[in-house]
């Protein structure tokens, strides 16, 4: 049996993106005339019985989202969906947005429709600039075949869809930083509380989700919250798109049922097919550069939230990049440190002077002059940013870090003692490539 | 009306450190714990304003979070267990400070806030003998291109409290956050210089300012040069506002009355005369009350508003200035001094204007730039000299090692020196509007004031109105303190929706009692003590109606009746104009 399981990525490369009549013969917009028949508390309970978790990164079930904010009796409400797709080695909402736009935007219209939202934002990422048109392209057939804009499919539901954009802040993804560049501030995240689904956009009780996360709403429309639960596991409803990437035979956007294990994920050939070189695997990065780094000695996690969370690992954005042993853990801490120096918004100290400093810790490693004393520095300041960064960006900045530090703590040793096991700190030094 | 029936908080219990405490709901944890016994420190969170939480200075564990929550934005939860002193808590404040350290300069001794800085006060508390990471220097020029404020960003901990008061309580908005990570920084736009941005230069920056980054332009050396001369006669004013801060800088407390002492010190410092704005102040009632009376008789443009803080000038030549005609005429009581200490005085004293060196004491920082203003130089030079702040005052006299808790007290000297408890008022919101009603009553009745206290003008409250009734005339009157109020009434006098005849406004908020010139700390806590003391002094004051200053009525008769109108006139009263781009 296949390891692969098309839900969500099904129309992928089989329909004509903006055709609403190709999206409709394949069964698409089903879930909203079935959505737009349900009271939105029976749409809310259905999420909530698929246990479908927020596919953005932090996993935060979505149902529980949803329900918090249908009891705040506060309108005009908004829906934002967060396609600042910033994380790098994560590519699977730019599939979605590419290669299936209607099922973003049936997903978008359903959440609408739950909490009177008569107005929903999609915030594409800067970088995704040729997008944006296609998108929009999606949107005006929708709205042309009746599915979105005004009286929705004959009823008295009216919603519209707007794209936003920002210039290209990491940092923007996070959702409270996104709100302000919406609303034409300067990206930084805000101060919580008040919560974004009290006061977000304009001020306004608002819904953010990520991409997938709204195109997995049509699906459990159409199978039911259970039947979706059932692909995936106890705590993790459906499947996940997955971005594999690194040293590994078959890179790319995989559809996978949550609880094949990481092994599966990265060796089996039907998905990531093992190292792409002859070298063999060292460690792999999940979920991002703010997730954790798996190892070797994890490889048998089953690939879900509870269970990759009980090893110290997580599913993040879904991404899995894959390093082999030519990979130097402090070449490839310090290529981590620099992204998050170049994208920390700035404006809390962690995050701020905190990566600025492991950067030039990690550079001592590299360059043969750390001690044991720098260790420890490195294991404070990774904790420093986990537990005071101001937003997700700074607490997240350093995990890589503290899971590189527990489990490859050899290799910083190594370093101390003046080895580079791979075979590239000393040696660019000394071949002047730095 | 409805918020009188505002619903009464819920209260929630929480242990603090194991300490019971029960406080409202929304309580933060860093209020909440001072009843507990603990001021959790905090850097980026200042009393008077919205908390940024960016420092990460505050934090502290609740039981059952993961990470750590922060002090000052974190509201008490019913039940929480609060922990403010844990090994993790002491060892990631320190790693925080550590922090902000390697990106500051090491060189405290010689910084202007030394002793009066609250990076180095925690930096202290937490006992930081070393910084474990890479010190950096950025190396980056001062902005030092306008009259009023340097700005130091080598010092800039980032923390965002100048960008606050700016843009929410001032709504200038002159500066903000810009860039991003290493390179985020506080800055006007396009990292243009102060003089060529919004500024109004009042201050309030450098009032919230934690470290030295922000500070006032300091002028003590050439005063000390003036003092020094033996050509020179140099003659001192003090602004209302500065007798009732100046004993904070010498450890007394907030509210202490240190006139006496403060004309003691400023003789001891070798000021050939001792004089006081109050006299101006007084002056300023009368020139400004005769103006409004006209335009109350003679149509013209109503409402009028007090023109006496610089600030609020410079804020209106750049944001308002078509409202310009509604702005009195009266110069500053400062430059009115500062003229008439050149002419009058001068004449008095037989002495050539030249030789006149006028410094000021003044609450703020923006008294700086008006002295050097084109409009300012009636007696033929330049009116006032140099105007130092409360604190740069404060500077003097601990380099003249003066031991103020001895200084036998010492009165102002005469003619400029006296002055009414009408004019002392003048350094709080509202004082300047209940001096001019004191008079305005009097003049338009002919009769005799009893009560001459206007309660309904006084206190912080940001926008102040009343109506007046002076036998049977009904004045409406508003008093606003803070250029974010002044902006709410400027916006109704633009929308004609205003019908108010008389408007005072001061840019900072309070008055001058909370001006950017005076001493670091200043919360509004210490701006209430201020206040208190000022009507204090009005209270003990035997006169205490502006008209009835002896003084004043013998220059009318000795100098001002007897030069031409339009001489007295210029020597007393300016025009303002746009500078808006």
């Amino acid at each position: 049996m296949s390891k692969i399981m098309p839900l969500i990525s099904a129309n992928c490369g089989k329909i004509s993106p903006a055709s609403v009549e190709d999206y409709v013969r394949a069964g698409g917009f089903s879930g909203l005339q079935k959505a737009l028949k349900m009271p939105p508390t029976q749409i809310i309970n259905e999420v909530k019985k698929a246990k479908l978790r927020g596919r953005g990164g932090a996993g935060y079930p979505a149902g529980s989202k949803w329900q918090q904010l249908y009891e705040i009796k506060h309108f005009p409400k908004y829906i934002v969906c967060n396609a600042d797709e910033g994380e790098p080695g994560t590519f699977k909402d730019k599939l979605l947005l590419e290669k299936d736009p209607l099922r973003v935007i049936e997903g978008m219209t359903i959440a609408g429709y739950v909490f009177n939202a008569h107005d929903g934002y999609i915030y594409i990422r800067g970088e995704y600039a040729a997008l944006q048109d296609d998108f929009q392209a999606a949107i005006d057939s929708a709205v042309r075949a009746g599915y979105l804009g005004d009286k929705i499919l004959g009823t008295d539901y009216s919603y519209h869809l707007h794209i936003m954009t920002g210039a290209g802040a990491y940092v923007c993804g996070e959702n409270s930083a996104m709100l302000n560049s919406i609303e034409g501030k300067v990206g930084r995240p805000r101060v919580k509380p008040p919560h974004l689904a009290e006061v977000g956009l304009f001020q306004q009780p608002t819904l953010v989700n990520n991409v997938e996360s709204f195109a997995n709403i049509p699906t459990i429309m159409q199978i039911g919250g259970e039947k979706y639960l059932s692909y995936g596991t106890v705590d993790s409803g459906g499947t996940k798109l997955i971005c594999l990437s690194g040293n590994v035979a078959n890179p790319g956007v995989y559809e996978v049922p949550f609880g094949l294990t990481l092994r599966d994920l990265i060796y089996d050939e039907e998905l990531g097919g093992g190292p792409s070189g002859q070298k063999k695997i060292k460690f792999f990065h999940l979920g991002g550069q703010s997730g954790p780094c798996g190892f070797l000695s994890q490889l048998d996690t089953p690939y879900c939230y509870q269970a990759l969370r009980d090893k110290g690992l997580s599913v993040g954005s879904g991404a899995i990049v894959v390093m082999d042993e030519s990979v130097c853990v402090i070449d490839y801490l310090k290529a981590v440190t620099e992204f998050f120096i170049h994208e920390s918004c700035g404006k809390c100290t962690p995050c701020r002077e905190g990566n600025k400093q492991i950067y030039a810790l990690l550079d001592k490693f590299a360059q043969g002059t750390a001690s044991k004393e720098d260790y420890a520095l490195l294991q404070r300041l990774s904790t420093l940013l986990a537990k005071a960064s101001f937003c997700g960006l700074g607490q997240a900045a350093a995990t890589a870090l503290s899971t590189c530090l527990k489990n490859l703590q050899a290799e910083f040793d190594a370093h101390i003692e003046g080895r580079c096991p791979a075979g590239v700190c000393f040696t660019k030094q000394e071949s002047g490539e730095q | 009306m409805m918020q009188n029936f505002a619903k009464v908080k819920k209260k929630v219990t929480v242990t603090i450190d194991g300490v019971q405490v029960t406080v409202p709901e929304d309580t933060t944890i860093l209020e909440a714990a001072k009843k507990a016994g603990v001021i959790i420190p905090t850097l980026c969170h200042h009393p008077d304003l919205k908390p940024r939480a960016t420092c990460r200075v505050c934090i502290v564990e609740v039981k059952g979070q993961r990470r750590f929550q922060t002090a000052c934005n974190t509201p008490v939860g019913e039940g929480n267990e609060i922990f403010t002193n844990t090994k993790a808590v002491r060892e990631a404040r320190k790693t925080v400070l550590e922090l902000i350290l390697a990106d500051h300069p090491q060189d405290c001794l010689k910084c202007v806030r030394n002793q009066k800085c609250e990076l180095q006060k925690l930096a202290y508390d937490y006992q930081i003998r070393e910084i474990p990471f890479t010190v950096s220097a950025k190396n980056l020029p001062l902005e030092d291109s306008n009259p009023a404020i340097v700005r130091d960003m080598n010092k800039c901990i980032k923390c965002g409290r100048c960008v606050e008061v700016c843009q929410e309580v001032q709504q200038v908005a002159a500066i903000n956050t810009a860039h991003r990570s290493e390179e985020f920084c506080i800055s006007t736009a396009f990292e243009e210089k102060l003089a060529d941005s919004p500024c109004v230069y009042c201050g309030q920056c450098v009032a919230v300012c934690p470290v030295g980054a922000l500070t006032e332009k300091n002028d003590t050396a050439r005063v000390w040069a003036a003092l020094d001369n033996p050509e020179l006669h140099v003659v001192v004013q003090t602004a209302p506002a500065v007798r009732v801060a100046l004993g904070e800088e010498f450890g007394m407390p907030p509210g202490s009355i240190t006139t006496g002492k403060m004309v003691a010190a400023l003789k001891r410092l070798g000021f050939a005369k001792v004089f006081d704005t109050n006299f101006t102040a007084d002056l300023t009632i009368l020139e400004e009350g005769q103006e409004l009376l006209q335009r109350l008789q003679e149509g013209g443009t109503l409402p009028m508003i007090t023109s006496c803080s610089p600030g609020w000038i410079n804020y209106i030549e750049k944001f308002y200035p078509e409202l310009l005609p509604h702005v009195s005429t009266c110069k500053s009581p400062q430059q009115m001094f500062g003229a008439l200490a050149k002419t009058y005085y001068a004449q008095k004293a037989n002495l050539a204007a030249e030789k006149i060196f006028v410094v000021s004491i003044m609450p703020c920082t923006a008294k700086k730039y008006e002295c050097t203003r084109p409009e300012m130089r009636s007696s033929g030079y330049q009116d006032v000299d140099v105007v130092l702040t409360t604190r740069e005052l404060a500077q003097m006299i601990k380099e003249a090692s003066l031991d103020v808790d001895t200084l036998p007290e010492a009165e102002y000297d005469a003619p400029l020196g006296l002055s009414t408890g009408a004019a002392v008022i003048f350094g709080a919101s509202g004082g300047v509007m209940e001096a001019a009603l004191r008079t305005v009553y009097e003049v338009v009745t002919k009769q005799d004031l009893k009560d001459v206290d206007f309660k309904m003008v006084r206190g912080l409250e940001g926008i102040k109105e009343a109506t007046v009734d002076l036998a049977g005339t009904k004045v409406k009157i508003a008093v606003a303190n803070g250029l974010g109020n002044a902006k709410v009434l400027l916006e109704k006098i633009k929308a004609g929706e205003c019908d108010y005849q008389f408007i005072e406004i001061m840019a900072c908020p309070g008055g001058c009692i909370g001006g950017g010139g005076q001493p670091f700390g200043t919360t509004v806590a210490i701006k209430k003590k201020r206040l208190e003391a000022l009507y204090e002094i009005d209270q003990g004051s035997e006169v205490r109606k502006s008209h009835e200053n002896p003084a004043v009525t013998q220059l009318y008769d000795e100098f001002l009746k007897k030069i031409l109108d339009h001489e007295a006139h210029e020597l007393l009263h300016t025009y303002y104009s746009a500078r808006k781009d």
